[in-house]
């Protein structure tokens, strides 16, 4: 994080990922109408390709360096001193990785809830449209960059929701749009203040170049942290955080499934990246100042969020409620401020990604078949499709965070690295592990267990088809949860540079005892 | 000093001035000749007016270069500012004329409307606002306000065989009178003032007069009389009441020719005697400003919100619109007059030009998919209906709520940048909510074009090939500045900022 260092790529590696699908949705576009097939071949194709080349980012990702890789650095609005600057780090690597093979996935997954293939064609574009925001947003260097792909991601989630969504969906889809963009307007006029306050001490000139405000840029305490409460509203809208978090139900009970799959697994990860990225790095002393806030918070939607979960009627609602409560844990780790936690916390959220994704993506199988998401009117799938019940336990047991599984290396990381600075806080959120346990193994006995009525005794198996799609999940989870060294170890690095940088700016000093208990912990699960 | 020049009569640049002679004349010629003739072949009067608008751009591109840029060089003995901020809102207005032009003969072929006369009232407009935009001189500033008034007072009036047109025409026509006479009034007790109506005298007269013996009262009620007179042409909150009716009544062409081109003469000139006349003012005006800005931000958001009629909800929308330009002049303002100012005037520019083909490409889609009465519901099931339309109209309401990759974006970047730099983050910050309440203005139209099937059947909207052009163009420059701002920048950037 410290230094960027320029790895010997003459392949513009990191702005592929943005371009390919890009190109891809505009590709889909000029597809004639007589041959509506082809929308879904050249989308799968381009989100394979760009799923291909993120792969060959993480073999080529050098682990020992802490700084950006694959730097790719283009005057832009040179008047306002903007520019293209796109870098990979270890905090953005793997969520690089996730949305790179996240959308081939929910592509291939499912198709769109319509009745009119002539409507896929939009469809297919809108969601490499997405991917490519979602890409430039992990990748941005640049904060203008980034607030352009933060907001541009909207537009697609916005018609995806509003056009292949449930009965809800106008509703939804506004709530969603108008709610990201009040928070993102407080990240504007942040963003803006940043860049001329630095100017005015320490800069010189205009830049929006978040290595050089971030490295150069020095702001008193009070301007620092009204700047850091401008960005952190907009991420709290998008984690959301409680108790802001009130669209997400919305927007991710009547989201398409891919939608779902999408929103959940990748674009809320934006504010919580976001915190990382642009937050800590930033204002450091207004993120140590403003820690309680943010850990209470946190903790709150721990527990709100399980306790919504374990009301909800509607199977989706509730995938949707334990996000929340996921995404609190994320919260508490970033801001526990050690490097265990926050590296807790970046492999959470692609844990999340991966098995909320999964959950959602089982859900929509669940919802095709039946036409209905509402708890009570499932019964005893386990009887009729064993092997699909297979499948959603592991899932499940991964989102509950059962020792084995992926959810529970990040959870662990999260609250063991929290407890030496935020020990009270750690206390309560571990009762929301147990919590997520309670919710959904409940709904799972209600939905799997028991004998099947006539409606349900009709629930067809697990397709080949569908299995292929799940396997990649189910493999992710079991090999991040029995091995995750090689993932840790690729996160690390830029996670200490930022904690480091951190304690320069603040004098913050974090606490040593935790890394014994790290070595016992990979000691344990490897 | 007047009594010398009786006789010898200023030096006049002709060239310079080829701009405003051509469109003027254009006019009269169009005018003249559509009368004496039978009647023209189907779109022939459009493409004139097209033509006659590019050569005058043309004029205004060839003289961009011989421009000073320190902004002192003045036309027709100082009566006509030369500058480069003049030029670029001339381009402004006479791209949009043309884009205006092309759209009303898409609304006009083949009713009895058709024929030279609106096409010469659009260029007669043109001209008053090229005027009002470089006058250098309160009274030439009056006249160009003038003929842009007439023209529009005619062309809001001029679908005569519906009542609504008339109300709107009459309406704006009183309306429009009241405000002019405040101007007029506002010019007077400024000369009684600083004795002298030409801005750049003036300012020299304000230097050099001490302060105490400055006549204050009267210049303030002046400045105060000349800002009502803006802000009810630019439709800035609490002026704006006019707004929504005439827009709704008039012709829908008429309605976007007033939105764009009425708001770049009007911004123009209020730039001008502000920053240029009246630095010295800074601190009076600009709270007077920072009011405005802020009433039209809220009331025009919030009231856009509640309308279900889309000419009113872009009425109210230009409402507000008009009060994000008015905090890149509030930006303008904290430093207008000094050696280095901040890019507020910039910011404001670069916005007018944007919003201008904004609107016209919005108001483009209206005419034909509006209906009758332009009403919300009209548009339920566009985008199945006409999938190519509803992208073009997707495009330009977008950019109108600020999503970025597109101009709209750029715009507003551009002004809140302005009022950061100056330390207004409260404006801005409050800017940006308004914003947010305006997107939902948007996402209705939005809503109503891709995710409604109509309640009735409807009719598959026929597409004039005209329209489908300016729609076409307004989206694809939308989409051009949006990925590569420096297009426009480059040449806001060759802006002066100082004009003495």
């Amino acid at each position: 994080m410290i230094a960027s260092s320029t790895s010997m790529v003459a392949f513009p590696l990191l702005s592929m990922l943005i371009i390919v699908p890009a190109i891809g949705a505009l590709a889909v576009l000029v597809v004639t109408r007589r041959r509506p097939e082809y929308s879904k071949l050249i989308a799968l194709l381009s989100s394979i390709a760009t799923g291909a080349m993120s792969i060959w980012a993480l073999r080529n990702f050098d682990q020992h360096d802490a700084g950006f890789q694959f730097v790719s650095q283009h005057p832009w609005i040179e008047s306002w001193g903007i520019s293209w600057h796109l870098g990979l780090d270890g905090i953005s690597l793997f969520l690089v990785v996730l949305t790179g093979l996240l959308f081939p996935l929910a592509i291939v997954g499912i198709d769109p809830h319509n009745d009119d293939p002539g409507r896929d064609k939009p469809y297919f574009a809108w969601m490499l449209l997405l991917e490519a925001g979602v890409m430039g947003s992990f990748l941005s260097l640049d904060l203008f960059l980034f607030f352009v792909f933060f907001e541009i991601v909207l537009v697609p989630m916005y018609f995806l929701i509003g056009g292949w969504g449930y009965e809800g969906r106008e509703y939804a889809a506004t709530k969603f749009f108008l709610y990201t963009m009040a928070g993102s307007a407080f990240m504007l006029v942040s963003i803006l203040a940043t860049v001329f306050i630095a100017r005015d001490n320490g800069i010189g000139h205009v830049t929006f170049d978040l290595v050089a405000l971030a490295e150069h840029g020095s702001f008193a305490a009070s301007t620092g942290r009204w700047l850091f409460f401008g960005f952190a509203i907009a991420f709290a809208v998008k984690v959301p955080i409680f108790p802001l978090h009130t669209w997400l139900p919305d927007a991710h009970t009547q989201a398409p499934t891919a939608g779902s799959v999408v929103l959940a697994g990748v674009m809320l990860k934006l504010g919580t990246y976001g915190f990382l990225r642009f937050g800590l790095y930033l204002f450091p002393e207004a993120a140590r100042w403003s820690r309680s806030l943010w850990l209470t918070l946190a903790v709150i939607g721990i527990l709100y969020g399980a306790i919504a979960a374990t009301m909800q009627k509607d199977l989706k609602r509730l995938v949707a409620y334990s996000s929340v409560a996921h995404l609190g844990f994320i919260v508490l780790g970033t801001f526990a401020f050690t490097s265990q936690a926050i590296t807790g916390s970046v492999m959470q959220m692609v844990n999340h990604g991966v098995s909320t994704g999964a959950l959602f993506l089982m859900v929509g199988m669940i919802y095709e078949r039946r036409h209905t998401r509402q708890i009570s009117e499932l019964r005893g799938l386990q009887a009729v499709a064993p092997v699909f019940a297979g499948f959603f336990t592991v899932i499940m047991l991964s989102s509950i965070g059962v020792p084995g599984l992926n959810g529970f290396v990040g959870e662990y990381l999260v609250l063991i690295g929290s407890f030496l600075t935020a020990r009270w806080w750690v206390v309560i959120a571990a009762t929301g592990v147990i919590l997520a346990a309670l919710y959904l193994l409940w709904a799972y006995q209600r939905v799997f267990h028991g004998e099947p009525d006539e409606e349900n005794s009709t629930f067809a198996e697990l397709r080949v088809k569908e299995a292929l799609v799940l396997l990649p999940f189910i493999a992710a989870i079991v090999f991040t949860g029995v091995y995750p060294k090689p993932v840790l170890e690729r996160i690390e690095p830029s996670v200490d540079a930022l904690i480091e940088h951190v304690s320069e700016r603040t004098g913050y000093v974090e606490p040593q005892p935790a890394h014994i208990v790290v070595d016992h912990a990979h000691g344990e699960e490897g | 000093m007047i009594a010398q020049q009786l006789f010898s009569g200023p030096s006049v640049d002709w060239w310079a001035l080829a701009p405003y002679l051509i469109v003027v004349g254009g006019a009269l010629k169009l005018m003249v000749i559509g009368s004496l003739t039978s009647r023209w072949p189907k779109g022939l009067t459009a493409w004139v007016t097209v033509v006659i608008a590019t050569v005058a751009a043309a004029a205004v591109v060839l003289n961009w270069r011989s421009i000073g840029t320190d902004g002192t060089s003045s036309l027709v003995n100082g009566a006509l500012a030369h500058d480069r901020l003049a030029a670029f809102l001339h381009l402004a207005i006479l791209v949009t004329t043309a884009l205006v032009a092309l759209l009303s003969d898409g609304v006009l072929r083949g009713t009895e409307n058709d024929g030279p006369e609106i096409y010469t009232l659009l260029l007669a407009a043109a001209a008053g606002a090229m005027v009002m935009v470089a006058a250098n001189e309160l009274i030439v500033m009056f006249l160009g306000l003038e003929t842009l008034s007439l023209a529009f007072y005619v062309l809001a009036a001029s679908d005569r065989r519906r009542a609504e047109s008339q109300e709107s025409g009459l309406k704006y026509f009183l309306l429009g009178g009241l405000a002019s006479a405040f101007f007029l009034y506002g010019i007077a007790l400024l000369y009684g003032a600083t004795r002298t109506t030409t801005l750049t005298t003036m300012i020299d007269r304000l230097r050099t007069v001490v302060t105490v013996e400055r006549n204050d009262a009267l210049l303030l009620a002046g400045l105060a009389l000349l800002l009502i007179g803006f802000a009810f042409k630019v439709a800035a909150v609490p002026f704006h009441v006019w707004a929504p009716d005439v827009y709704q009544g008039a012709p829908t062409n008429v309605t976007a020719f007033m939105a764009s081109v009425g708001k770049i003469a009007a911004f123009g000139a209020m730039l001008r005697v502000l920053v240029v006349a009246l630095p010295f003012y800074r601190d009076d005006w600009r709270p007077v400003v920072w009011v405005l800005a802020v009433l039209s931000l809220v009331v025009g958001s919030g009231l856009a919100v509640v309308q279900t009629n889309v000419k009113r909800m872009l009425a109210y929308s230009s409402v507000s619109h008009a009060g994000f330009m008015l905090i890149g002049v509030e930006a303008a303002g904290h430093t207008a007059g000094e050696v280095f100012p901040t890019a507020g005037m910039r910011a404001v520019v670069m916005y007018l030009a944007v919003y201008a083909v904004l609107v016209v490409g919005s108001f483009a889609v209206v005419t034909i998919a509006g209906g009758a009465g332009s009403d919300i519901n009209e548009f339920d099931g566009l985008g199945s209906r006409r999938p190519i339309l509803a992208v073009g109209l997707t495009v330009v309401v977008l950019a109108q709520a600020g999503v970025p990759l597109t101009s709209g974006f750029v715009a507003k970047w551009g002004v809140i940048q302005a009022a950061v730099d100056e330390g207004s983050y409260w404006l801005a910050v409050l800017a940006m909510l308004a914003a947010v309440i305006g997107a939902f203005v948007y996402l209705r139209i939005m809503v109503s074009v891709w995710l409604r099937t109509p309640t009735a059947e409807v009719e598959r909207e026929s597409v004039p090939m005209l329209t489908g052009l300016v729609i076409g163009l307004a989206a694809a420059a939308t989409i051009a500045v949006g990925v590569y701002p420096s297009l426009l920048l480059n040449l806001v950037d060759a802006l002066p900022l100082t004009h003495r």
